[in-house]
């Protein structure tokens, strides 16, 4: 039964949930706004909030002038090509534990788990020796495998979460009719479980994305993604407060929007199963 | 039930993540414990000798580290506070039925999915700058003096955007707690003419205890490991005013290279975490059957 609210309360809930979350929201609004401002309009006090003169020269120059383009692509190969490389060695492994668990699945779920409770502060200086001596300091290569390993557990939870959902019962029966294992992975199960890598995907694209200790730590000019470019506005560059804008509402308007979608995925992933 | 086939082939299918994984904690974990005791600053190559506990001696007593360690749990403490009370809030909130709820809730959870380098930035410089910043300009508008935030109060500053960044995880986990609270329950007690306080405090509350766990428990993992906020707003100072654990260690690795220092620091950041780890594991080990 529905409970009967009066269109009066209705009324106040709805003032008070726009102001609370204009408020939150806002910064980021403001990012975008002073994102369309002069540099002169956007110190301005008072602060002008909608009657300037719009423009779009902060987004020329920030992609003339700064290699914002070579940013960007670091931020989709690194994020992207983690999460794949992620999926690949996650998935057959969430396959198993969901489907042919043993008396140990649990406790290689959860020391799993512990790996990514690991702070990353602790293993910074091998890693970063280690990279010196490879090589692989400022290359996407070695953030792509950095940011696999630091986000394996989470693909491996999140997919044995989806996984386990699946009902058992539909594999018995194709294996009933003769289905090859092979065969019983591309037609029954992929399909069933397409939804689940997909909001894997998503998420942990995401956290790539943002990932900023390993980005800032093993990156200088030539492998840098977004994360590390935007910090370089942290020294003088930072009084140009429209060109930050600029780059900042670049670098968040296509994971924003992916998190909007992924909404509901990011509870079930980043509580590992623990609240649904 | 599961074929001998099958069970060879699974044990096959989860060997490369367990072994990459296993190699991951492992090599730079043991390398890390073993530099710990070593003598070795990259800028005198070739004088590394056997320390014994002599760095973490170095750490341990390092003023330096014991406001670190000060200021990792005000900054975890304080983003806690906040974004868990505030979160119960907004829960509360959203879960009133009213217009455009849709709309507030994407616009509550959005500064989860900003970089934190860039909500440092736009924080620091746009919004508390102590002259053009917005925040200035609404204290003079009041007739206020405007606070000069990371010149006065360098570690709440940080503890603010912090805290903005991670009240949408709370506000988000604690409302998919709340949806799933039987509304039979409530109703029922709100027929025995329970008012909304005693409600909240019996029924609500309780409902929500575990999810609030959840909540604390994943938060200081990551807490414990803020960094990026640090580096683009104070560099950890005024002096060490801001200057956490993991930044600390950050500074001996990278900025002095003092390899021995930094491990040692390492591994202490590494034991902090895992006090807060078993707890968490052991909740949701329990959750898994």
């Amino acid at each position: 039964m529905a409970r009967a609210v009066s269109t009066r309360t209705r009324l106040t809930f709805t003032v008070i949930g726009w102001l609370v979350g204009f408020v939150i929201f806002f910064p980021i609004l403001w990012t975008v706004l002073t994102s369309f401002k002069s540099e002169g309009a956007a110190i301005a006090t008072p602060p002008q909030f909608l009657f300037f003169e719009w423009t779009a020269e902060n987004y020329v120059e920030v992609n003339s002038r700064s290699d914002y383009l070579k940013h960007f692509m670091n931020s989709v190969v690194i994020s992207l090509g983690s999460t794949l490389l992620g999926l690949l060695i996650a998935i057959p492994a969430a396959w198993a534990m969901a489907f042919a668990p043993t008396k140990r699945t649990k406790d290689v779920l959860l020391w799993m788990l512990s790996t990514k409770m690991l702070p990353a502060v602790g293993v910074l200086v091998p890693i970063y020796l280690l990279f010196r001596d490879a090589g692989l300091l400022d290359t996407r290569i070695g953030l792509v495998l950095v940011l696999t390993m630091a986000n394996l557990p989470i693909i491996v939870w999140m997919l044995y979460t989806y996984f386990r959902e699946i009902p058992g019962d539909i594999l018995e029966a194709a294996r009933m009719d003769g289905a090859s294992l092979a065969k019983e992975i591309i037609y029954v199960l992929t399909p069933m479980a397409v939804p689940g890598i997909a909001s894997t995907l998503l998420l942990n694209i995401i956290l790539a994305w943002n990932e900023a200790f390993w980005t800032l730590n093993l990156t200088a000019a030539k492998a840098a993604p977004l994360t590390a470019f935007i910090a370089s506005y942290s020294s003088p560059e930072g009084l140009f407060w429209a060109k930050l804008s600029a780059a900042s509402t670049l670098a968040i308007a296509p994971i924003l929007i992916m998190g909007w979608f992924s909404q509901r995925q990011l509870v079930r992933g980043l509580t590992f199963g623990a609240v649904k | 039930m599961a074929t001998l086939q099958t069970r060879a082939s699974a044990r096959l299918m989860m060997t490369p993540a367990v072994v990459l994984l296993l190699l991951w904690m492992a090599v730079p974990l043991s390398m890390t414990l073993y530099f710990s005791m070593l003598r070795y600053n990259l800028l005198m190559p070739g004088m590394e000798e056997w320390a014994g506990f002599l760095n973490y001696r170095f750490f341990l007593t390092d003023p330096a580290f014991l406001t670190g360690l000060l200021n990792t749990l005000l900054l975890v403490g304080g983003v806690l506070l906040i974004s868990v009370g505030g979160g119960i809030m907004m829960a509360l909130l959203l879960d009133q039925p009213f217009f455009g709820q849709g709309i507030v809730r994407l616009m509550v959870i959005a500064p989860f999915f900003v970089m934190p380098t860039v909500s440092a930035l736009v924080w620091k410089n746009m919004l508390m700058h102590p002259v053009n910043g917005l925040f200035a300009w609404i204290a003079r508008t009041f007739g206020l003096q405007p606070v000069d935030w990371f010149g006065e109060a360098p570690l709440f500053s940080i503890v603010m955007i912090v805290s903005w960044q991670w009240l949408p995880f709370a506000t988000l986990i604690l409302l998919t707690a709340l949806q799933s609270l039987d509304t039979e329950q409530k109703e029922a007690a709100e027929m025995d003419g329970a008012g909304a306080v005693s409600r909240f405090i019996h029924i609500v509350l309780p409902h929500m205890a575990r999810a609030i766990t959840v909540v604390v428990l994943i938060e200081t993992i990551f807490l414990l490991s803020v960094f990026a906020e640090i580096l683009v707003t104070t560099n950890g100072g005024p002096g060490v005013q801001t200057t956490t654990v993991t930044y600390l260690v950050y500074v001996q690795a990278l900025l002095q290279f003092d390899v021995g220092g930094a491990s040692a620091g390492g591994i202490v950041a590494v034991v902090l975490a895992n006090i807060v780890a078993i707890f968490l594991v052991r909740l949701i080990g329990k959750n898994l059957e």
